[in-house]
């Protein structure tokens, strides 16, 4: 896939979605879209895989999606939005998803925002 | 007629709205967050606008990645609540305003701005939480609300300098609105400030260009359309570059403005909340 250098490719720790991420991510996040409906949510509580059968995620995002690695997840193409889903669907809250994504505790990073969050200075 | 005599920036986090629904406002965690917004909720109350022009982005709520919108207006008489994945929030449908929003998009479009026209429009929080943070909890909205939806989350999001004169296309549209109900109108911009929810560098806030913003926007906006959305993704966060939204209401309002309420706390779940009020010159004028 030709992609030209972009100027954000820099940021440390982000991953901007853009075009690459969505041709790479499509049919994980569409997957993940399709947890807003309750029925579907029935039907992934009721069984994962078979639910995860459904959908055309590479070997790699399937993995992801059954082992709940949300970095993974965006590295293959999934936009935080979409992969919420199913944070929420496990009961997870944003904290917990962004302390797995930054390797601390939950604890530590609810502690790191009420200290005033991450610093632009690292 | 109608007048556009209020802009309100407001962040949207979806944690404000739960803290809302579930009655913690005077937790220890969310009490700072929430005495700041007293001030907020009683100038709503007096100034009662009938029309929120209300510029927010959808979280894969509405629309999914088979649809990406650039800016889309909502026209239809109601909206619903969206299930964001855990069940609708229970707050009443939103109003929709389709006089007014048909002849935006009417106006917009012939103004060679291409709006998205919309009637199915399930709102999420990016609309919702805006709408608790000013009212509260009432059983019914008390304005009607055009929503006015902008992609923030596939890159690239639409330019500041696009967003600010959008504002200003608003401005010239609600002016020529013909119908002969009086409307005061408010715009809202939604979204911000600094944060980032996704990465290794989650968590990210940066107080000082935040400061910067809301110091800026009522008489340097125009500056604050220049920055580039690799600045706002390096300084505001990736979800940060929200702030674009801000502009639009900015636009919409006239060249003076007056502050006349402020809030501003770290955090709110993951972000770095922000609100401001403006007046515009026939808000003056007008009283």
């Amino acid at each position: 896939m030709a992609r030209a250098h972009r100027e954000y490719d820099d940021i440390p720790g982000t991953y901007v979605f853009d075009a690459e991420h969505h041709r790479k991510g499509y049919h994980l996040n569409m997957f993940g879209m399709s947890l807003n409906d309750p029925k579907n949510r029935a039907k992934f509580a009721e069984d994962e895989e078979a639910y995860l059968d459904q959908w055309e995620l590479t070997p790699e995002q399937r993995q992801a999606v059954l082992d709940r690695e949300w970095l993974e997840m965006l590295r293959l193409g999934g936009n935080i939005y979409y992969t919420f889903k199913i944070a929420a669907f496990d009961g997870l809250k944003m904290q917990n998803v962004g302390a797995a994504m930054s390797g601390v505790t939950e604890e530590e990073f609810t502690q790191m925002m009420i200290d005033g969050g991450r610093s632009p200075d690292g | 007629m109608a007048e556009i005599l209020y802009g309100v920036a407001t962040s949207h986090v979806p944690a404000i709205g739960a803290a809302i629904d579930n009655g913690r406002e005077e937790t220890p965690y969310w009490k700072p967050l929430f005495e700041g917004y007293e001030g907020a909720r009683k100038w709503m109350a007096d100034a009662d606008p009938d029309v929120l022009i209300l510029a927010y982005n959808d979280h894969a709520s509405a629309f999914d990645l088979d649809l990406i919108p650039t800016f889309a207006i909502g026209v239809a008489e109601e909206f619903p609540i969206a299930d964001e994945g855990y069940g609708p929030r229970p707050i009443p449908p939103v109003p929709g305003h389709p006089d007014l929003a048909w002849h935006l998009a009417e106006s917009l479009i012939l103004d060679e701005f291409d709006m998205t026209i919309v009637n199915y429009l399930p709102v999420d929080h990016g609309l919702t939480v805006p709408l608790s943070i000013l009212y509260g909890k009432p059983e019914r909205w008390p304005a009607r609300v055009i929503p006015l939806s902008v992609n923030v989350i596939q890159y690239p999001p639409p330019t500041g300098r696009r967003c600010f004169a959008l504002g200003q296309a608003i401005r010239r549209a609600v002016e020529s609105y013909p119908d002969g109900e009086d409307l005061k109108v408010a715009v809202l911009g939604t979204g911000g400030m600094s944060h980032q929810l996704q990465g290794e560098r989650a968590g990210f806030i940066n107080t000082p260009f935040d400061t910067a913003y809301l110091n800026r926007l009522a008489d340097d906006a125009e500056a604050l359309t220049e920055i580039s959305h690799t600045e706002l993704l390096r300084d505001a966060g990736s979800e940060g570059i929200e702030l674009v939204m801000w502009l639009i209401m900015r636009g919409a309002l006239s060249r003076q403005v007056r502050e006349v309420h402020r809030h501003y706390h770290v955090p709110a779940s993951n972000t770095a909340a922000g609100l401001i009020i403006f007046e515009g010159s026939e808000a003056l004028v007008s009283m």
